[in-house]
């Protein structure tokens, strides 16, 4: 068949990248691991929640399981307690994987500038949106979630993210 | 008015609790905090003291005992073996202090990590001085005399130890819970908490005192504005002044919608980790009919911080009351709805009845206030037992369980919501105009027009901004009946604006001590429902 006939395939055929399918099948099918641990889950439940409903934007496969997830969304203060353990979750989970700070405290550690705070996630996981808020509503956390969608789609989707970054809990 | 402190030394410590528990029938150990004398102002004999505090059986009087600590090291005889809520209490001092408790059955760190040196609370550690951890602990120190005490061996039989959380759905990810399990029993258990220490009492030191309103909202987040109720209703006794009556009636009326707030989000989340999921969506949708109506009065949906000492930040706004009702009748509806589908419904039954029964004994041992503490069948209620506010003018019942098991604990927190709407709209009607703050500028804010009017009104400002509203020297704690239990609050005033000391009385802490020793004997399925029962909020029960 010559090909080179395009009035003869019609329109049962249209050209692209492969970056560009498969980052369009990932960006309606984030599966978010929510790694909540203060006031700001109980905004994440709300999100969740009829009223704001993140299955609207594809995100609503919450699972508890790192190995079955690629948005980790942390929601809460993170302690010095805790930060093994959150990066434990973030190494359990396979690549590729996109990370949101959701309110002050994972983001800075907010206003608890003191012994036991984590001065923000970003000392031991790469962070890709960060949401402003005390807590953020659940319209920031949508709206965080759209960034990621908005962020990956730019990406090649073989490669690997994030390889350069260190942090302080990286060579324990 | 600072209650006094009955001072005594610590070799008669031990013998002077057990009379007070056996004789005089203090039987509940509220809380034990310490004091570190290092910045104070007056001279002190030595540099710790001890504080413990009691409630009486008849939950009308609190009793409190302070002990100089001579040498911290050698420190002071634990009661554990008194009470059991004294084990974790003690455990905390150890943690934040470094003082020393002899014969405790084991004195390690319960909120700090196990690699943190020193001890934050102390005067002379740094608030900003962090320490990273690395790894954390495998809990087998706890785990493996539990398990010789029960003649159990690890390496025999179909043992097998599984680690709950802190990540972990059903453990709001942060209790960790280490089980042995045989089969799908548990039959040891051992939690382990501070993931979400967040410092608060520490902070408070550097604060003033409505600078910290912030902080308390952060504490039981589900009830904010309780607790910052509670937080400024202490202060103000301190100070001894009342609010006018439309501010008490404000404080009423947002003090049990949030009541009724956390009890939704306690039993749509409970009713979720069981599989019942339309009763999610029932009960959590008007919740968010609450939250717009407190968004519109306060402006945060969650973290709220309206109140401030000697009042609030302003006066409920036009159309209030159709607003609020309207929240009302929908709260109404989701309960209903919800009640519908699980009142008469087997598996929901069958699942919560007589499990992880606890009885009135035990949870007076455990120190179990609010809801868990009704639902054992132990009618106390601050509400009732000390009435503050004026609750003793509503019409309004105390709801008692008669098991204390998972079911009771749900459906008391069910029918409280019923008698927290009852309160709250009888308060819409009985409210009166008037002002809603105290009257007085050494404590509340002047009006802007003055501030940017006049030069007295501006140094009023400057002064309260600076400085902060000054509380009298002294000691003083007070009680409030939060939606979990009893929230405390324990304030050492040096006579400035920032406390020297606060400690939070918890309800959450004593119930998550007790978690593991109720869990026992029961199934891992069980066990989750037992934790969403308790409504465990990690931001009170960690600080
Ligand atoms: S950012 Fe604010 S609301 Fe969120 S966890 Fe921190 S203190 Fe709580």
């Amino acid at each position: 068949m010559d090909v080179s006939n395009t009035h003869l395939l019609d329109e049962a055929v249209v050209t692209t990248t492969i970056d560009a399918v498969i980052n369009w099948g990932r960006e309606a099918s984030l599966w978010p691991f929510v790694f909540g641990t203060a006031c700001c889950a109980i905004e994440f439940m709300s999100t969740a929640a009829s009223r704001y409903d993140i299955s609207r934007f594809g995100a609503e496969v919450l699972r508890f399981s790192p190995r079955h997830a690629d948005l980790l969304v942390v929601a809460g203060t993170i302690s010095y307690k805790q930060a093994p353990i959150l990066k434990q979750i973030y190494d359990q989970m396979p690549e590729p994987k996109w990370v949101i700070a959701v309110g002050a405290c994972a983001s800075t550690g907010g206003f608890y500038d003191n012994y036991t705070t984590l001065q923000g996630i970003d000392e031991i996981v790469p962070v890709d949106v960060y949401v402003a808020g005390c807590p953020p509503r659940p319209e920031a956390i949508i709206d965080a979630i759209l960034d990621i969608q908005r962020q990956l789609k730019r990406e090649k989707c073989f490669e690997v993210r994030n390889t350069e970054f260190k942090g302080k809990l990286d060579d324990a | 008015m600072p209650n006094t402190a009955i001072v005594i030394e610590s070799s008669e410590l031990l013998q002077t609790i057990t009379h007070a528990k056996n004789s005089l029938g203090f039987t509940l150990l509220l809380d034990i905090t310490a004091i570190d004398n290092l910045n104070k102002t007056h001279p002190s004999s030595t540099r710790f003291e001890l504080v413990y505090i009691l409630r009486h059986a008849d939950f009308k009087e609190t009793l409190i005992y302070k002990v100089a600590v001579a040498d911290e090291t050698v420190g002071v005889q634990s009661i554990s073996s008194l009470f059991s809520s004294a084990d974790w209490a003690e455990r905390e001092v150890y943690d934040q202090y470094g003082i020393n408790f002899i014969n405790h059955p084991m004195l390690k760190r319960v909120l700090n990590h196990m690699q943190f040196e020193g001890h934050p609370l102390r005067k002379d550690y740094e608030i900003t001085k962090g320490q990273y951890c690395t790894n954390a602990q495998d809990l087998m120190d706890e785990m493996k005399p539990l398990l010789k005490k029960r003649n159990l061996d690890l390496n025999k039989g179909d043992l097998m130890v599984v680690n709950l959380g802190p990540s972990h759905p059903a453990s709001h990810g942060t209790i960790r819970t280490l089980v042995a399990l045989e089969g799908e029993t548990i039959v040891a258990a051992a939690t382990e908490i501070g993931y979400l220490h967040r410092g608060f009492e520490k902070s408070c030191e550097n604060h003033n005192y409505n600078q910290i309103i912030p902080y308390t909202d952060r504490l039981n987040y589900c009830s904010a504005v309780m607790n910052n109720i509670a937080f400024a209703k202490t202060v103000e006794d301190m100070m001894d002044i009342t609010l006018p009556e439309r501010g008490i009636y404000i404080r009423i009326i947002v003090g049990e919608l949030s009541r009724v707030i956390d009890h939704l989000v306690c039993l749509a989340a409970g009713l979720l980790d069981m599989g019942g999921q339309t009763n999610y969506w029932y009960l959590y949708n008007p919740r968010d009919n609450a939250y717009d109506f407190l968004s519109k009065l306060t402006g945060a949906r969650l973290t709220n911080s309206y109140m401030r000492i000697g009042g609030m930040t302003h006066d409920l706004y036009d159309g209030w009351e159709a607003d609020l009702r309207d929240v009302l009748t929908k709260i109404d509806f989701g309960i209903t709805e919800s009640l519908k589908m699980i009142a008469h419904n087997r598996i929901f039954n069958d699942r919560l009845q007589n499990i992880s029964v606890v009885s009135a004994k035990q949870a007076i041992d455990y120190c179990f206030t609010g809801p868990n503490l009704r639902a054992s069948g132990v009618a106390y209620d601050l509400r009732f037992a000390k009435p503050y506010y004026g609750y003793e003018t509503f019409d309004f019942d105390m709801v008692i369980g008669s098991v204390g098991d998972t079911y009771d604990r749900m459906m008391v927190r069910f029918d409280e919501m019923n008698e927290s709407l009852k309160i709250i709209r009888q308060a819409i009607k009985r409210i009166p105009d008037g002002e809603i703050n105290v009257n007085d500028k050494r404590i509340i804010m002047p009006a802007k027009s003055s501030v940017y009017g006049g030069i007295e009104g501006m140094m009023n400002h400057f002064m309260l901004v600076i400085e902060g509203v000054k509380v009298p020297k002294g000691e003083y704690y007070g009680a409030f009946e939060a939606a979990n239990g009893e929230l405390g609050f324990y304030i050492v005033s040096d006579g400035s604006g920032t406390p020297y000391k606060v400690k939070v009385r918890p309800p959450s802490f004593y119930h998550i001590a007790a978690y593991p020793k109720i869990i026992e004997n029961y199934q891992v399925a069980d066990a989750i429902l037992t934790l969403g029962s308790l409504n465990i909020i990690a931001g009170e029960m960690d600080r």
